[in-house]
């Protein structure tokens, strides 16, 4: 997942970099919770600093910006867009979304609230612990409670759909720190 | 050493009990101090003293000794092994303190088949307990020697046994699952899915022709029914969100399953052939893994409502719900036995995820198994044993333990990560 994110994160980085100036981002208030959301995360992303500057205040002045200074900019791609950011952890057995987490997918629903056409998908996953059936079960509540919080912030349903995979894209963890980065929901736009 | 003698008699007892249920048994359990039936397996014929994994009496032998009811004697200290009657000394057998003595041989006919021949002794009386002779091909000693110990089995415990019973489960290599269908000794294996994408939770028809499982071939959870003698396959259930968790009616007309649309799980019911769809369950909390109870009246099933999972119970028309387990934080994927009377599921303990066995009427719990990351248990047709996944050394395997925990053996996994086992019906 890590490794993932990261390898994502430079090559958008790089694409960002060959496309001439497309990347506008915009400083903003900083927010203690979107800091804590990306670097759990996204631990080790070099962007961890400048996400926690643009993350959670207002995404949408990013894309004001963009829509008036260059033409492809997307929010959903730009690794100093706290909308990069995509996976939200969880305790075990737990499905309560962190607080740490509320700014990002607070950010998401504004997004999904201000694009019509956005259809999101949000993938529950559990760590490799205890039943299959359950795992597959808790996975789902997690995407669910993840919708519940996006429903509050503008989310319409039927732009949002929740998927489960359980534990079969679990690791073959060995510690916490692994088990962690499985009980995850990974929100995923159609056209990603 | 009061307390073991009390045992002893109470086992004394049953087995006497037995004895005259069953108008045709005649043995006496006596002397020994274990409550397991010590049976000596003289070597048949063919493969006298040459013990193979795949020789007919060594299966024989294996088989008993797997159930947790038999105590298999050594018999290597025996000079002249017996294959007839008339060569048989029982005071060899009894210094063994063996009860029973099981002789036999195969003989290699002129057409390419076997005859096998097997008689059981009641070593105390000194009479013959059964006898039989069948003639096989050579591909049939496999299925021979478990017929054989279902016939041992029935006329020394007094119900059928398991040994001809099939079980299912998943198998992972590289990135490649397969459903597979093998013996009750995880010997024969056949793939009858296979697939790039997850499967999970196979469960039998009770006729044993069929097998309901969960593929995610779709991007996500969706249910299949599959026929095990022609290899057709209907898609069952592919509503919105997931679908999962099948577990087959006892009356063969129904499938219980758990579905999501966009919120949580719920267990509901289907007809095999996909109409009649009703919901059971209506919570905001997790509802999942329907399990029958053998007269088919109620769900056992997993739920969070209480805020841990834990294991339930409702009528299988739905309704208000009891819940059954009571200690620890974790307590999932019920399975009832046969006679209704003990509950198998896995119970979260300090050590890891262990498969627990609790009576149902005195709330009696037993841990079977000494292992932390046990999946998925079922029983056995006659609920005398458990089989579950676990895994050893990081990779998955099945492992099967008796419902007393006294025995537990590790399946030969044939090079495959296992999962999700699922006991195969008795069909005669």
């Amino acid at each position: 997942m890590d490794k993932k994110l990261i390898v994502s994160a430079v090559l958008l980085a790089m694409l960002a970099a060959c496309s001439s100036n497309a990347v506008k981002t915009k400083p903003a208030g900083p927010s203690a919770g979107a800091a804590a959301a990306t670097g759990q995360s996204n631990g080790g992303n070099t962007a961890n600093g400048k996400n926690a500057g643009n993350g959670g205040s207002d995404y949408s002045s990013s894309t004001s910006s963009a829509s008036s200074n260059g033409v492809g900019y997307n929010p959903l791609k730009d690794p100093n867009n706290i909308l990069s950011n995509r996976a939200v952890l969880f305790d075990f057995d737990k499905d309560d979304v962190k607080p740490e987490y509320r700014a990002l997918v607070e950010a998401h629903a504004k997004y999904v609230a201000e694009h019509p056409d956005a259809k999101v998908t949000l993938q529950g996953n559990a760590d490799n612990r205890g039943s299959r059936e359950y795992n597959l079960s808790l996975g789902q509540r997690r995407a669910v409670s993840v919708k519940k919080v996006m429903n509050v912030n503008g989310a319409s349903d039927n732009q949002i759909e929740t998927v489960s995979y359980g534990e079969e894209k679990a690791h073959e963890c060995k510690d916490e720190a692994c088990f962690q980065q499985d009980r995850r929901v990974d929100i995923v736009y159609d056209n990603d | 050493m009061n307390l073991q003698k009390i045992i002893y008699k109470t086992v004394i007892l049953f087995f006497i009990a037995i004895s005259f249920a069953q108008a045709d048994m005649t043995i006496e359990i006596v002397g020994g101090a274990a409550s397991q039936i010590p049976i000596a397996i003289a070597p048949f014929q063919a493969d006298n003293h040459k013990i193979s994994p795949n020789t007919i009496s060594a299966l024989v032998e294996a088989d008993l000794k797997r159930c947790g009811l038999f105590k298999t004697l050594d018999t290597r200290g025996i000079a002249n092994i017996p294959h007839t009657p008339a060569e048989i000394k029982f005071s060899d057998w009894s210094a063994l303190q063996a009860q029973v003595l099981t002789i036999g041989d195969v003989q290699d006919l002129s057409n390419n088949r076997l005859r096998v021949t097997f008689r059981v002794f009641d070593v105390v009386r000194q009479s013959q307990l059964m006898a039989m002779e069948f003639e096989i091909g050579h591909s049939q000693q496999r299925v021979t020697a478990h017929k054989i110990a279902d016939l041992i089995y029935e006329k020394l415990i007094g119900e059928p046994g398991d040994f001809s019973t099939k079980i299912a489960y998943v198998g992972k290599s590289y990135n490649k699952y397969v459903l597979q269908v093998a013996d009750a000794d995880g010997f024969n294996a056949q793939t009858i899915v296979s697939s790039k994408e997850p499967l999970i939770s196979p469960t039998w028809s009770p006729d044993g022709n069929m097998i309901a499982y969960v593929s995610f071939e779709k991007k996500k959870p969706v249910i299949y029914v599959q026929s095990l003698l022609t290899g057709e396959r209907t898609l069952l259930a592919n509503f919105k969100g997931n679908n999962s968790a099948p577990a087959w009616s006892p009356d063969g007309k129904k499938i219980a399953i758990v579905l999501t649309y966009n919120a949580n799980s719920q267990i509901h019911t289907i007809n095999v052939d996909g109409s009649g769809l009703k919901k059971l369950s209506s919570n905001y909390s997790i509802e999942t893994e329907p399990a029958w109870s053998p007269d088919g009246n109620q769900i056992y099933f997993t739920s969070n409502r209480g805020g841990s999972p834990q294991v339930y119970v409702m009528s299988a028309e739905g309704g208000d719900a009891k819940r059954v387990t009571f200690d620890g934080n974790y307590n999932v994927s019920p399975h009832i036995s046969a006679d209704g009377k003990l509950l198998t599921y896995i119970k979260q303990v300090p050590e890891g995820f262990r498969v627990a066995v609790t009576d149902l009427q005195s709330n009696v719990t037993t841990i079977l198994s000494n292992t932390s990351q046990d999946e998925s248990p079922s029983f056995s047709p006659n609920g005398r044993m458990v089989l579950y996944a676990t895994a050893i050394r990081g990779r998955g395997t099945l492992a099967a333990a008796s419902v007393d925990g006294k025995i537990k053996q590790v399946f030969n996994d044939g090079g495959l990560d296992v999962r999700e086992p699922s006991w195969g019906p008795r069909v005669n």
